[in-house]
């Protein structure tokens, strides 16, 4: 007993020994990158993308940055506690709360959420659901899919009467919050039942954990219905995306020019803070479903370099970002807002009265 | 407490009665000091969590009063919270997963310590101690992308087909539910899995904690194996059995991660064996993440809720345990 108690204590000796000597290699060489290490927490939508920017950027400048995929409001509680030097947020602040707070918030890169269904013999894009169908279906009222509402919609698909089972998530996600705002956008009975937020009280159907779960459930029950993130729609077999309808009656195709489309018809210049939402906009190929993810910031900055910094990574980021983007299935904002957005920083951004940022002169 | 049944166990009998001679030593007042204020520390931090789930949930459980342990509706939109469907969903997943593993706990014990033979008992009792070491995040990927479609396609389908011809009967009823498997009686066999190993090891050591003298008495007498076990052994140790027992229930109460991958995640009271529930904990690991406001504070809440019952339970566990002499 005592010897193994001997072994048990050396091998915890040598694991901290060997925990301490990375640490301490991390907190000498910290200050020479310090002046220009950066942190922000938020949403976990954006932050794959983030950690692959921040890889490149360091490679590229020697700058660091450190992003906690803790969730948007997380994202938004940790720069109202001025924890961080930027929150990320997939549900845009109101004009009136950024006002309140004295924030600044801007879109980075662009997601679309798609809905998924297992259904025997129909392949990705060939069940088309308009959106006050796809509310019906989410209310519990469509309960089969031959339901003269889908069918109708769907002429020469064969639509077998299985009952549908309705997948959503079951963690306050972004993504329900964006799916959701379609629905009331949709359908007033949705509207005034369900509404939107990140979670929500579900009239119908089970809860999946993140989009994993969704897409496992989805796959796993025949008849089932779902809506994940773009990147999930391509990447889980078996199952197959539909297409919802636009605004102007079209049928665009879950891709990413589709949501550039979206966000390109969007109108940008009439959102007074950026609070927009990218849903239902106008244009034959806009993906109903699209959403931006958003960046939060002071407007009048205490540190005029940790300011620069942080612009300076997400105009790397516009400049140098798309390919790491379309590579993770996220995409990139059109040039216009780009364009919007950096000569916003050079207005707003602040410190000691001075820009911190100036834009490059229009190309 | 799991760790305190083990120890006072293995002690030899010389270790528990304090040296005769006292020799005063200038070490000592200091070893004393740092001993009572590990001790203290613990308690703060146990009162700190306690405040800090009261106060963080204080503006839920002052707005919504006692209805918030009566009402089901759980909606982050109108902020309007209730945990009664939680709360069930807690405590039913808890005592069924218990019901499950229970006979499977004594019956693992009871093979190892009066039938098996050495060769058998050492790897079965390894193994029983392995799977306490798996991870429960590990259980929850295992259920959802494993167990609950075998499960779906073997079991839920087929016995829903079954009563299928009458629709209103309470078998019907019973095994109704959306057929993939994500339900509450899945979520309750993973958490059965996942109790099992503390409770037969616990068990077994019961056992062991039984003079061979009873045994062989009993044994002398003409019993059967099965008499020795039911008649000599079960009730020797009876009441230690009942403080294990309530230890499974505080495990099962709290587990989260296994149970929020397969539970289905509703907040209404589940209406058969086969429907979508939540728990406590799988409600305050699915949304803590993006509330805000009265949302936080009434997963404060559940979790002050949950903290009472695991606290009465281990409570009652104490209680128990300490009315059995060894």
């Amino acid at each position: 007993m005592k010897k193994l108690l001997s072994v048990a204590l050396a091998a915890v000796l040598m694991t901290a020994l060997a925990a301490c000597s990375p640490a301490d290699k991390n907190k000498a060489a910290a200050p020479a990158a310090d002046a220009a290490a950066i942190s922000g927490a938020g949403a976990t939508f954006p932050a794959p993308l983030y950690a692959k920017w921040a890889e490149t950027y360091k490679a590229a400048t020697g700058n660091a940055l450190n992003y906690q995929a803790i969730g948007s409001g997380g994202g938004v509680k940790q720069i109202q506690a001025k924890t961080v030097d930027f929150g990320a947020t997939d549900k845009p602040l109101t004009k009136d709360k950024l006002d309140e707070a004295g924030l600044y918030q801007f879109p980075t890169v662009i997601g679309g959420v798609v809905p998924i269904v297992n259904l025997p013999e129909v392949a990705s894009g060939q069940l088309k659901l308009s959106g006050a169908v796809l509310a019906d279906i989410y209310l519990g009222k469509i309960k089969k899919w031959n339901d003269p509402a889908i069918t109708a919609l769907n002429p020469g698909v064969k639509l077998p009467g299985l009952p549908i089972t309705v997948v959503h998530r079951s963690d306050g996600s972004g993504t329900t919050f964006l799916f959701a705002s379609y629905l009331a956008m949709k359908s007033p009975e949705w509207s005034s039942k369900v509404g939107a937020s990140d979670s929500l009280q579900w009239p119908a159907g089970v809860g999946g954990a993140k989009n994993d779960g969704v897409a496992a459930l989805v796959r796993q029950t025949v008849g089932a219905i779902g809506y994940v993130e773009y990147a999930y729609a391509m990447k889980t077999a078996n199952v197959a995306s539909v297409l919802v309808q636009a605004k102007d009656g079209g049928w665009p195709k879950p891709e990413a020019a589709s949501f550039a489309a979206a966000t390109e018809g969007a109108d940008w210049k009439n959102a007074p803070g950026n609070y927009l939402l990218v849903l239902d906009q106008p244009g034959a190929n806009a993906w109903p479903i699209t959403g931006a993810t958003f960046i939060l910031v002071y407007k009048d900055q205490p540190n005029a370099e940790k300011a620069s910094a942080v612009l300076k990574f997400f105009d790397y980021g516009f400049a140098s970002g798309d390919a790491n983007a379309s590579e993770l299935y996220y995409v990139p904002l059109p040039a216009s807002v780009k364009a919007m957005v950096r000569q916003q920083w050079a207005e707003t951004i602040t410190s000691g009265g001075k820009p911190v940022y100036t834009a490059p002169a229009a190309q | 407490m799991l760790e305190a049944v083990f120890r006072i166990r293995e002690l030899p009998e010389t270790c528990m009665t304090p040296a005769p001679t006292h020799k005063t030593d200038p070490f000592d007042p200091i070893f004393r000091y740092v001993a009572f204020s590990a001790a203290t520390l613990l308690l703060v931090t146990l009162g700190g969590i306690v405040m800090s789930l009261v106060v963080g949930g204080w503006p839920a459980l002052s707005k919504f009063g006692f209805g918030f342990f009566t009402s089901v509706d759980w909606n982050p939109v109108t902020d309007v919270y209730g945990a009664a469907g939680p709360i069930v969903g807690t405590i039913v997943s808890a005592f069924l997963a218990l019901a499950m593993a229970l006979p499977i706990a004594i019956g693992i014990a009871v093979f190892i310590t009066q039938f098996a033979p050495r060769a058998l008992a050492q790897p079965i009792a390894i193994a029983v101690e392995l799977l306490a070491g798996i991870p429960s995040i590990v259980y929850g990927m295992w259920g959802l992308f494993v167990f609950a479609p075998w499960f779906a396609k073997h079991v839920q389908v087929p016995l829903m087909t079954t009563f299928d011809s009458n629709p209103e009967g309470f078998w019907a009823k019973m095994f109704y539910g959306i057929p993939n498997g994500a339900n509450l009686f899945t979520a309750s066999v993973i958490l059965a899995i996942m109790i099992l190993p503390y409770m037969a090891a616990v068990f077994r050591e019961l056992f062991r904690s039984i003079p061979p003298q009873v045994r062989e008495a009993a044994f002398g007498v003409g019993a059967t194996p099965f008499e020795v076990v039911t008649s000599v052994i079960i009730p020797y140790v009876q009441k230690g059995m009942v403080g294990v027992i309530m230890l499974g229930l505080g495990r099962a109460l709290g587990e989260t991660m296994a149970v929020t991958f397969i539970i289905g995640n509703t907040h209404l009271f589940p209406k058969s064996l086969f429907d979508s529930s939540s728990t406590l904990a799988s409600t305050i690991a699915n949304e803590f993440n993006e509330a805000t406001g009265m949302h936080t504070a009434a997963l404060m809440s559940l979790g002050l809720v949950l903290f009472l019952i695991t606290f009465s339970v281990l409570a009652i566990a104490r209680w128990l345990l300490s009315s059995q002499r060894y």
